[in-house]
């Protein structure tokens, strides 16, 4: 799940690391209030759930209330990267001498959390990782033990020389981990870290990623999630229970499993058509999830045809099979339905189809060639 | 022989009474698996099946010598049942539940090491050796006794790929998932070592998907150690980038883990990557007409 700035900023203070004060306003008044509350100059920042808002011009510096009125009027609304503007961030501008990186994430091949720091801040650390790899620390930490003072000491000054600097610095390394593994996230980042004119450090950015598995444990932070900001039909899929992300095509995709979901859209895309969405209707399927996998589908309305492939091991075919019967009856597709059903009770399912007409194929390149005639004879 | 399951397998299995642990503890006996006891607490004494159920994992092992677990309880409850299944002295761990914090199972991972257990999964459908036995949810009709190992981060996508090879005639030694989630017990390079040194296995395949850098290593692994002809299949080369799709692990993450940079790793090293699911069956007779030969 992805977080907004301001509310990353929420979790921070909870550690204890110091943020910037700063308000969140949907309104350019509200904006304008805000900035006469903590006072001026400050920074309008447009909260979306992607990154290079700076470049975009989702980030603007305002002198007086009357500027960030006109700044904020102007993000509000604003296209970035396909996302609306719909929240800005009123914060104080800090008087920044130097701009580092901080961050840490999962090292997958290693298995360990990884911290990072790079005294080159406020640009994009992948590419300073491309280019210039050796201006990055990277220090593994064992689970077990958790970051350590003298880690996190290594890590500041790798970044900074003067001690009182360093011991800010330090403060912040290790808030920003406990915050990382305690919130269960998969990515904590500042960026830029400051120091201000009078050698004070600062988290200005803050960006969290959280890990979807881990959210049960932490309810205030699953209360965090921006349904406005997500994909409506990503939403309904979630709140069915079933994975799902939206693509450009007209091939309608329902399958068990991630991979052969995948693996499908692949073989739609090897015969030369577009899928119009990845949709995984997960193990233990109901007829119900059938349903609401059609429902969500059928939304789009640039699919011409849709492609069931399912594969039986705790998925039941006759399960589906009565999900695509509800469905078929209740929703009354205008697009062509093509099947294809192996494994467990695929006979019962078969004979379950045929009441509505429809012939399963066992062969799934067989039912994605023939979901791309019938999307194109469309 | 076969890897990690065979006939000396006993399993427990942790979250017997619940519904997905019932349904498939049974399918388990069916297919031949000694399944000897299960495990829910508070319901200690009574019995599924005929397996009988005890409280503890640790009275599990002690009164039925069980050296496997297999773990269906919920991902809420599931970091503790595999903590308990490593304390009880189970030597394979196999845990199918979907949904552990990843910061669990980074913690897990390196216990698991400590404590010389091998866990494979989460999130996995877990180990088959053909007419051997079958630990985990995969169906057993579509598989069939023989010489080709199957490893896969899939779990369906693997169902189709075995179909296959049995279709053609193409049995398995051992095929398992090693799950979908971003930190797993088990990977394709401990299989792969596994798969080498089993003489039953002649020709091994190779499911990858994006997300992670694991088949760009068991590709410059295969160069150095692997002698068996190897095949391989990665799903999501139309995955868009940032998007996880289904599986935790299966995400484009600052443009790397892409399904080219996978392809490529395994052609640079001579493997080759079917365009298709079928295809892979159709690659491997190939790689195993007139009898084994070696790469090097």
């Amino acid at each position: 799940m992805k977080i907004h700035e301001y509310q990353a900023k929420e979790i921070f203070r909870k550690y204890g690391m110091p943020v910037p004060p700063g308000k969140v306003a949907t309104k350019p008044e509200q904006a304008r209030k805000i900035a006469e509350e903590i006072g001026t100059p400050v920074m309008v920042k447009a909260q979306v759930h992607v990154g290079g808002r700076g470049k975009a011009g989702g980030i603007k510096y305002a002198k007086d209330p009357e500027e960030v009125y006109k700044v904020a009027n102007q993000i509000l609304g604003m296209d970035i990267k396909g996302l609306k503007v719909k929240k800005v961030l009123v914060t104080e501008a800090c008087d920044i001498k130097s701009e580092a990186y901080i961050g840490v994430t999962v090292d997958r091949a290693k298995k360990m959390p990884v911290m990072m720091v790079s005294p080159a801040g406020g640009i994009d650390i992948e590419e300073v990782a491309a280019k210039t790899p050796e201006k990055i620390m990277k220090l593994h930490v064992d689970p077990f033990l958790g970051l350590q003072p003298f880690q996190a000491k290594k890590l500041a000054y790798f970044v900074y020389k003067d001690p009182k600097i360093v011991r800010g610095a330090m403060k912040i390394i290790l808030a920003l981990y406990k915050a990382f593994w305690e919130a269960e996230a998969s990515l904590a980042e500042i960026n830029p870290l400051v120091v201000t004119g009078d050698g004070e450090v600062w988290a200005i950015d803050a960006k969290i990623n959280i890990d979807d598995s881990g959210l049960f444990r932490n309810p205030y932070i699953e209360k965090m999630r921006d349904l406005s900001a997500e994909d409506p039909s990503e939403t309904k899929a979630k709140d069915a229970d079933l994975s799902f992300v939206k693509l450009d095509g007209n091939i309608g995709c329902i399958v068990n499993g991630a991979g052969l979901a995948m693996a499908t859209m692949d073989l739609v895309k090897h015969f030369g058509a577009e899928p119009a969405n990845f949709l995984d209707i997960g193990g233990s399927s109901s007829p119900e999830k059938v349903l609401n996998a059609m429902k969500i589908v059928l939304r789009d309305k640039k699919v011409k045809a849709i492609l069931i492939n399912i594969f039986g091991g705790i998925t039941r075919c006759d399960d589906v099979a009565n999900g695509i019967v509800q469905a078929v009856k209740s929703l009354k597709p205008k697009v062509p339905i093509v099947v294809r059903l192996t494994g467990t009770n695929e006979e019962i399912a078969r004979k379950i189809l045929e009441e509505i007409d429809l012939t399963a194929t066992t062969n799934m390149e067989e039912v994605v060639k023939r979901a791309i005639e019938l999307a194109e004879a469309a | 022989m076969a890897i990690l399951v065979d006939r000396k397998t006993k399993v427990v299995v942790q979250g017997i009474t619940g519904r997905d642990g019932s349904f498939h503890a049974l399918q388990m006996k069916k297919y031949g698996t000694k399944v000897v006891s299960g495990v829910t607490p508070g319901k200690g004494g009574q019995s599924v099946d005929g397996i009988p159920v005890f409280d503890t994992v640790e009275q599990a092992v002690k009164e039925t010598k069980a050296n496997t677990s297999v773990i269906y309880v919920p991902p809420v409850f599931a970091t503790d049942a595999i903590y308990e299944a490593i304390d009880a002295g189970v030597k394979l761990i196999v845990c199918v539940t979907e949904g552990l914090p990843t910061t669990d199972v980074l913690t897990i991972y390196n216990y698991l090491k400590i404590k010389g257990v091998r866990m494979v999964g989460p999130n996995c459908p877990g180990v088959i050796s053909p007419g051997l036995s079958k630990v985990g949810i995969m169906p057993g009709q579509i598989h069939k006794k023989g010489n080709v190992g199957v490893v896969s981060r899939s779990g369906t996508l693997t169902y189709e790929v075995v179909w296959h090879l049995t279709l053609k005639g193409l049995g398995q030694s051992t095929c398992l998932g090693i799950g979908g989630d971003p930190i797993i017990g088990t990977n394709f390079i401990d299989c792969l070592e596994l798969f080498e040194a089993d003489p039953q296995t002649e020709a091994i395949v190779l499911i990858g998907e994006i997300g992670g850098t694991d088949e760009e290593e068991a590709a410059v692994y295969i160069k150095k150690h692997v002698s068996k002809p190897v095949v391989a299949f990665v799903a999501g080369r139309t995955a868009p980038p940032g998007k996880r799709m289904g599986h935790a692990g299966a995400i484009i993450s600052g443009g790397s883990g892409t399904a080219e940079e996978k392809i490529r790793a395994f052609n640079r090293v001579g493997i080759p990557v079917a365009e298709l699911p079928a295809q892979v069956a159709d690659l491997v007779a190939e790689k195993l007409k007139g009898g084994r030969k070696r790469r090097k």
